[in-house]
């Protein structure tokens, strides 16, 4: 399909294809059965400009936005989920800074982070919030100097990696959702240690974990925007995130796709390739639909986000859902196709089954996603009776 | 220090077929690509220059289409790509290709040191870089792997051998083939790929060069073509049976009644 993306769009993806095939391809497998940092990769996307993608053009960045980002976070997925998470990851430990962050604290740290020399996270979710992010209870009491922060946050992606933390919250417990604010905090603040890493499923090669913070004192001058926006900063955050889950989704099934083709051509049964076979030719063709449809969706999303729309929770949820879904049914049956083969891990399309299986939970799980985007179509029924 | 890189556009694929109408490879649809020996030449010139200073040049002899693989090799770090193209060096020998790149270095690049990669991928030869020494009467070195030393005078080469390796020191200005193991070319950056894009390649011809028509293309290259054709792979298998003494024996028999041995 013709997306009519721009020479810098194309660029930005070939590139990012190569370096998925010449340097994630040969230890993707590696990497998923040690879940080891790729930081080599790491260093490769940044030569290339890679971490410059999202970053403005005033703090060394190449000004794209999230249509950019989803097309190397789609090129990098299509050869690993998990590296391409340990990127994407990146622009929201940074976009909430880019949105909200003074001047000062944009200088002082987007030109290292569109370097690709200090990586970032982004921390809400805690034991007893997950899709109800509104129930976070870390703390951070304002005191001399400062904010002292307690409390522990889970499942955070690129902990004990980043060097750098976007993390929501309670500088008012009294207040729930609108006492939260947003903190930045460097890795090695005093307080602040790392936890539990977690051993995962899919997307292997990210590392996820927890973050503790003890009495951890950071300074003033790292509140990102106001007291008390931290709630809302998040929501918008992941308005403008959830595509780039989406493209993520799109880069898995369509690498699933291509291996599911490969085999289908090779594997002779019954004296023929069972890419003659009418039944698998349907389950082809339907998988080949499926992605085209949810990588046309997330391009129209990102293409929204980036037009600077404010209302945008409904059609970037829905990216993110309808690609998700496509991205586990494709490699589901991917690995159908593949048979036996596809089953063993020698064969990469079960790793893509593990991998496809998060992007249907993080960042607002389906279900969720779908009660938001219902609620839109009751508002708009409400206005016109 | 400045480096001359050559480099040559070759078709991305191994799968080449053949017309056999008229004995020439079929390039349509097929991507060209830089030779990806070349691009390890490449690498090693923009790190000398990052050590030294001075200036990279990439030369490279083709069609007007290779002016895309010298922006590609600007988008890597290079400083300056020269083309040269005309119809009359069309149906260039090795002979051929070297005197026309020879003669152009001598009129257009200041160098220290000149950088080839060690053999091409649809040619393979090899010969390129040692005729373009000869031609410019410098001291060369084929095969490098690693560069010791160097400085404003001489460097230290490590050839690769079969077994084991050669420490060479030669003086400059010198010309070296460079194989895979010399570095690992980097990826170019999204900005430079687009500030290339439109970046002027400097094209000379014939007569910019100032040789003589006879000298270049088919009229000026004394190998010939004989026929090509595609090799086809034909294998066949035969399981022999019976006493081991015996299967020996037949294997042997069938090996020489095949001239394989």
């Amino acid at each position: 399909m013709e997306y009519f993306l721009t020479e810098e769009q194309k660029t930005i993806k070939s590139l990012a294809r190569r370096i998925a095939e010449e340097k994630i391809l040969p230890v993707r497998a590696e990497l998923d059965e040690k879940e080891e940092f790729p930081w080599a990769i790491i260093k490769d996307l940044a030569d290339a400009d890679m971490f410059r993608v999202f970053i403005p053009e005033e703090y060394e960045g190449l000004g794209g936005g999230c249509l950019e980002l989803c097309l190397v976070v789609e090129e990098l997925s299509r050869v690993c989920g998990g590296v391409a998470t340990t990127y994407a990851v990146n622009a929201l430990g940074s976009y909430t800074l880019i949105e909200y962050g003074t001047e000062e604290q944009k200088r002082k740290y987007l030109p290292d982070i569109a370097a690709g020399k200090r990586l970032t996270a982004f921390a809400i979710s805690e034991a007893t919030a997950g899709s109800d992010a509104s129930a976070i209870k870390m703390t951070a009491d304002k005191v001399e100097g400062g904010y002292l922060l307690n409390g522990t946050k889970q499942f955070i992606t690129n902990a004990g990696e980043a060097e750098l933390y976007t993390v929501i919250v309670l500088t008012d417990k009294t207040r729930g959702a609108r006492g939260a604010s947003a903190i930045f905090v460097e890795k090695d603040t005093p307080g602040f240690t790392f936890g539990k890493k977690e051993k995962k499923m899919g997307i292997r090669a990210s590392a996820t974990g927890e973050l503790v913070f003890r009495n951890c004192l950071v300074p003033q001058e790292n509140l990102i925007g106001k007291e008390g926006l931290g709630f809302i900063q998040a929501l918008r955050l992941f308005d403008r995130s959830r595509p780039g889950i989406g493209a993520q989704a799109v880069g898995i099934a369509q690498g699933a796709l291509e291996m599911a083709v490969d085999y289908a051509q090779q594997r002779v049964q019954f004296d023929h390739p069972i890419i003659t076979q009418p039944v698998v030719q349907d389950m082809l063709a339907e998988m080949a639909i499926q992605t085209e449809a949810a990588r046309a969706l997330v391009y129209a999303a990102a293409r929204m986000v980036d037009s600077g729309a404010r209302k945008i929770t409904e059609e970037s949820a829905m990216a993110k859902v309808f690609a998700s879904d496509v991205a586990m049914r494709v490699t589901t049956d991917a690995l159908q196709v593949c048979g036996g083969t596809g089953y063993m891990k020698d064969y990469p399309v079960e790793k893509m089954m593990r991998d496809a299986k998060i992007t249907q939970i993080y960042e607002g799980a389906n279900q969720i996603l779908r009660n938001a985007i219902a609620v839109e179509l009751r508002k708009r029924k409400a206005k016109t009776e | 220090m400045n480096v001359v890189v050559c480099l040559k556009q070759v078709p991305g694929t191994t799968q080449v077929k053949i017309d056999l109408e008229t004995n020439t490879l079929i390039r349509e649809g097929i991507e060209n690509i830089i030779n990806p020996f070349d691009t390890y030449a490449i690498e090693e010139g923009v790190r000398l220059r990052e050590r030294f200073g001075g200036k990279v040049t990439v030369i490279s002899m083709g069609p007007t289409q290779a002016e895309a693989a010298l922006r590609e090799a600007i988008s890597l770090g290079a400083d300056k790509g020269v083309l040269l193209s005309d119809a009359a060096f069309a149906g260039a020998d090795t002979l051929a290709t070297t005197y026309t790149i020879s003669a152009a270095i001598k009129r257009f690049c200041n160098f220290d040191l000149i950088l080839c990669g060690n053999e091409t991928i649809d040619s393979g030869t090899s010969q390129v870089g040692p005729q373009l020494a000869e031609f410019l009467n410098i001291p060369h070195v084929t095969n490098v792997g690693a560069i010791d030393h160097m400085d404003e005078k001489e460097l230290i080469v490590v050839r690769s051998l079969d077994r084991g390796y050669m420490k060479i020191r030669v003086s400059l200005p010198a010309l070296i083939t460079v194989n895979r193991s010399i570095n690992e070319p980097r990826f170019p950056t999204v900005a430079n790929i687009l500030e290339v894009a439109d970046k002027q390649i400097i094209t000379y011809d014939l007569n910019d060069i100032g040789i003589m028509r006879e000298q270049t293309g088919l009229i000026g290259s004394p190998t010939r073509m004989a026929s090509m054709y595609e090799s086809k792979e034909r294998r066949s298998c035969t399981i022999l049976q019976g006493a081991p003494g015996e299967i020996a024996k037949e294997a042997v028999t069938k090996l020489k009644q095949a001239h394989v041995i």
